[in-house]
């Protein structure tokens, strides 16, 4: 079922996998033998001439073992997920790191504005330039992102890269992530923002590292 | 006070056409009356899925007759993008809002409560009828929106502004403030009928009918009403501020002017959560009355069913922030929500596990009520099990916003509107409208539905894993998306069968009001005491208000010959072995 996923291409996309694969094993069993009990009594216990159904209260608790019992193992393992969830979650959205390459990226009605640091490596200087709908990063940095929305709700997704995160008007955000490898992929609008709102897509670009800085430099403005 | 209500309507002069039918204090008329708006609303609700899907499978085609739909919502056959965003925003709003409620909570809830409880009428029946006339002026305003200028709202059935706050964003004026004011007057009546609910549940049970042997329908439909008056407070605080932004500038949402637009997110969703179990409640309500009237048992762990019920209640109001894990709140939040949502899943197993444990043991029919019955629990198995997946804040990073959470609330709200909704109205048919439905129709209707439901809502996961977002116009701009666009057009084909599945049906229904055979008063040999009156009741139900004598599914028991003791039926006296035993203990 890997291949389902878009290919991941980011040093966080397998745990962001892992945490469905736990919960599909989980939830797989249970959803398996419910559904066999299920099937099991609709065919087994079908009326039959003179035999009467048995008058089962589930009252008691001998009988009432049968459902609190399963549910106790379901609230441990839901717990379990929820451990391995927290990692994750942590790992990709609380714990920041400071970042090797840092952008900004504003969405607005109905294109993204990337804001490039230029070749001195520093946001908010006078050599940045901005790029409409393009995205481009070194493979095997931590890129930092500051994620801000111009004039109503958008959210930057990145299947490959699995992040996404709401842009609010108002707010800066900061997230972050690794590409693994060079190559081509796509950002998406994952939040309804007007009619144009299927046309927010950019284009994402991973370089080879080596490359990174000679892109800069390429499409920075003169000096 | 309900033998005095009952001696005073002896004393009135029959009612007209017009107070009798239309402008009726009756619930029973009242609980019908609603049932009809939610499925007339279901036909709008359900037109839109078909645009929708048609335009989600084949983006750049025309689309076949919609010819009646005038510019510049539809050019030549074609879809408008921003009226795409309305027929999306339009089917949520008026398939939660304007189908599940009305028919189970104000045509399933109104008709049954008083019956149930052996009463006459609910406390307060001007209020129940003001409360159906709110709704049904709430509908016509939300029709009406789809014929202003600028259309309908546009902005999703959750509204987030600031899309919705700024007519400028959407250039959808008048629609969205009539959207607000519909919802506004929808949560009117559902206020007042809870009030009412409440009230009468409270207040006028028959002798005997102590709250632990009340049908679990009731207990369902208490507890939806007090989730749903406790909830919506905030919304409505949180409609009114986004209509001031609209129309007054105001700035609460807007943050040019100083407002957030995440403190929408917040009054939408804390009462969003908590109205989705308002939904599902009172549909698992009619799958608890069903279950043990089809296998002829008792529901299995009755007391365990009521107080998970409340559980599961509490714990609604403490998991909305679920819908907003990226959605830009302190990242800190997000674990301590994944753990309140994923500990709902409990009381709701213990839900799931104790209706399959009443068919242990049964001897089971499936009449067409039933086979809906247990279509619901396959079917909300499904949405249980794919709520762990979105309720895990790591997961949601990549799902949120995508086809994986639109399979799984369809997985829970369908089965209950629909699956439990139609148990409800196969098994309720009868007492209702006097008359029978046809059963070859109704297993027609069943296996068509359950078939063509499961294919289009099943590969909804596929497109979920691969990425697909929601309200989306045209997935062909996206070249991740392309390879999924044959599984669009699958889920398109399913979906116009799954329509079309519906035909038998509205045949069924409005053909037995007609030539359907004439109902017993039990014609389902059934305890509660709905079935204790005539097939449909008369008007104040009951000749004489029943004795009730014990609690509510007493089927096959060992002591007695029948394999069912109704309500206001005695059980047979202990043998007097057993009593002299139990006092020497």
């Amino acid at each position: 079922m890997d291949h389902w996923f878009p290919e991941s291409i980011s040093t966080y996309g397998a745990d962001v996998d892992g945490i469905f694969h736990l919960i599909y094993w989980i939830v797989g069993f249970w959803f398996v033998l419910t559904l066999g009990v299920l099937l099991y009594c609709v065919v087994r216990f079908r009326r039959r001439a003179g035999v009467p159904a048995s008058h089962i209260r589930g009252e008691r608790w001998r009988e009432l073992a049968w459902i609190v019992v399963p549910a106790a193992i379901v609230l441990l393992l839901d717990l379990g997920i929820d451990a391995a969830g927290a990692r994750v979650w942590d790992h990709v959205k609380t714990d920041l790191p400071p970042g090797d390459v840092h952008l900004a990226v504003t969405g607005k009605q109905f294109e993204w504005l990337i804001t490039y640091p230029g070749p001195d490596a520093k946001l908010g200087t006078a050599d940045d330039f901005t790029l409409n709908s393009q995205l481009h990063v070194p493979a095997g940095k931590d890129v930092r992102i500051t994620l801000r929305a111009e004039d109503v709700l958008h959210s930057f997704f990145l299947p490959h890269v699995r992040l996404k995160q709401d842009a609010i008007p108002g707010r800066t955000i900061d997230m972050w992530f690794n590409a693994t490898r060079p190559g081509t992929w796509e950002l998406a609008c994952a939040e309804l923002c007007g009619f144009g709102h299927h046309t927010m897509r950019g284009t994402f670009v991973v370089h080879a590292p080596e490359e990174w800085e000679q892109w800069i430099r390429s499409r920075a403005p003169s000096a | 006070m309900s033998h005095v209500a009952a001696a005073a309507h002896g004393h009135h002069p029959e009612p007209g056409f017009w107070r009798k039918y239309v402008f009726s204090v009756d619930h029973k008329v009242i609980g019908t009356q609603y049932m009809f708006l939610g499925l007339v609303m279901a036909l709008l609700g359900g037109a839109s899925v078909y645009v929708i899907r048609w335009q989600l499978a084949w983006p750049e085609s025309q689309i076949p007759l919609t010819g009646w739909i005038p510019e510049p919502a539809m050019y030549e056959g074609h879809l408008d993008p921003a009226f795409y965003n309305q027929l999306v925003t339009m089917h949520g709003t008026i398939m939660v809002f304007f189908v599940a409620m009305p028919i189970l909570l104000g045509g399933l809830g109104n008709f049954l409560l008083p019956l149930m409880i052996g009463a006459d009428d609910m406390a307060l029946p001007r209020l129940n009828m003001m409360s159906f006339w709110t709704i049904f002026t709430a509908a016509m305003v939300l029709v009406a929106s789809f014929f202003v200028p600028g259309g309908p709202a546009s902005a999703g059935w959750t509204g987030y502004p600031p899309l919705s706050a700024d007519a400028q964003y959407t250039g959808v004026e008048w629609g969205l403030n009539l959207w607000i004011l519909a919802l506004a007057l929808e949560f009117g009546s559902f206020l007042m009928g809870g009030v009412n609910f409440l009230t009468t549940a409270i207040n006028m049970r028959a002798p005997g009918l102590s709250f632990f042997r009340l049908p679990l329908m009731v207990w369902m439909q208490l507890t939806a009403a007090v989730l749903f008056m406790l909830s919506v407070g905030p919304l409505i605080a949180g409609a009114v501020m986004l209509l001031l932004d609209r129309t007054l500038g105001t700035s609460f949402f807007l943050p040019a002017r100083g407002g957030d637009p995440l403190l929408w997110q917040h009054l939408f969703w804390f009462f969003g959560h908590p109205e989705v179990y308002v939904v599902l409640l009172p549909g698992v309500g009619a799958v608890l009355e069903v279950l043990p009237a089809f296998a002829r048992k008792p529901i299995f762990g009755y007391r365990a069913i009521v107080y998970s019920t409340i559980v599961a209640g509490v714990l609604s109001f403490i998991v909305w922030a679920h819908h907003m894990f990226i959605a830009g709140i302190d990242p800190r939040l997000a674990t301590p929500f994944s753990i309140t949502t994923i500990l709902i899943s409990v009381p709701f197993a213990v839900l799931l596990f104790a209706m399959i444990a009443t068919l242990w043991g049964g001897s089971i029919t499936f009449a067409t009520p039933m086979l809906f019955a247990i279509g619901f629990l396959v079917t909300f198995l499904v949405g249980g099990v794919t709520g762990i997946f979105n309720g895990s804040a790591a997961l949601d990073i990549f799902i949120h916003d995508t086809y994986f959470v639109v399979g799984h609330f369809h997985y829970t709200l369908f089965p209950t509107v629909f699956f439990g909704g139609f148990a409800g109205i196969y098994y309720w048919y009868p007492k209702i409208f006097g008359r029978m439905l046809h059963e070859g129709l109704g297993k027609l209707h069943f296996w068509l539905t359950f078939v063509t439901f499961n294919l289009v809502f099943l590969p909804m996961f596929r497109l979920g894993m691969g990425g697909h977002m929601r309200r989306i116009y045209n997935p062909l701009n996206y070249e991740f998306l392309r390879p999924l666009e044959p599984v669009n057009q699958f889920v398109t084909v399913a979906a116009i069968a799954l329509l079309v599945s519906q035909v038998p049906f509205a045949l069924n229904f409005l053909g037995a009001l007609v030539w359907g055979r004439r109902a017993p008063a039990n014609p389902w040999n059934a305890t509660t005491l709905e079935w204790a009156t005539a097939s449909p009741p008369p008007h104040g139900n009951f000749a004489t208000v029943p004795t009730v004598h014990h609690g509510p599914y007493e089927y096959s028991r060992p002591d007695t010959a029948a394999d069912f003791v109704p309500q206001h039926v005695p059980l047979p006296a202990p043998p007097a072995a057993e009593a002299v035993g139990a006092a020497g203990i």
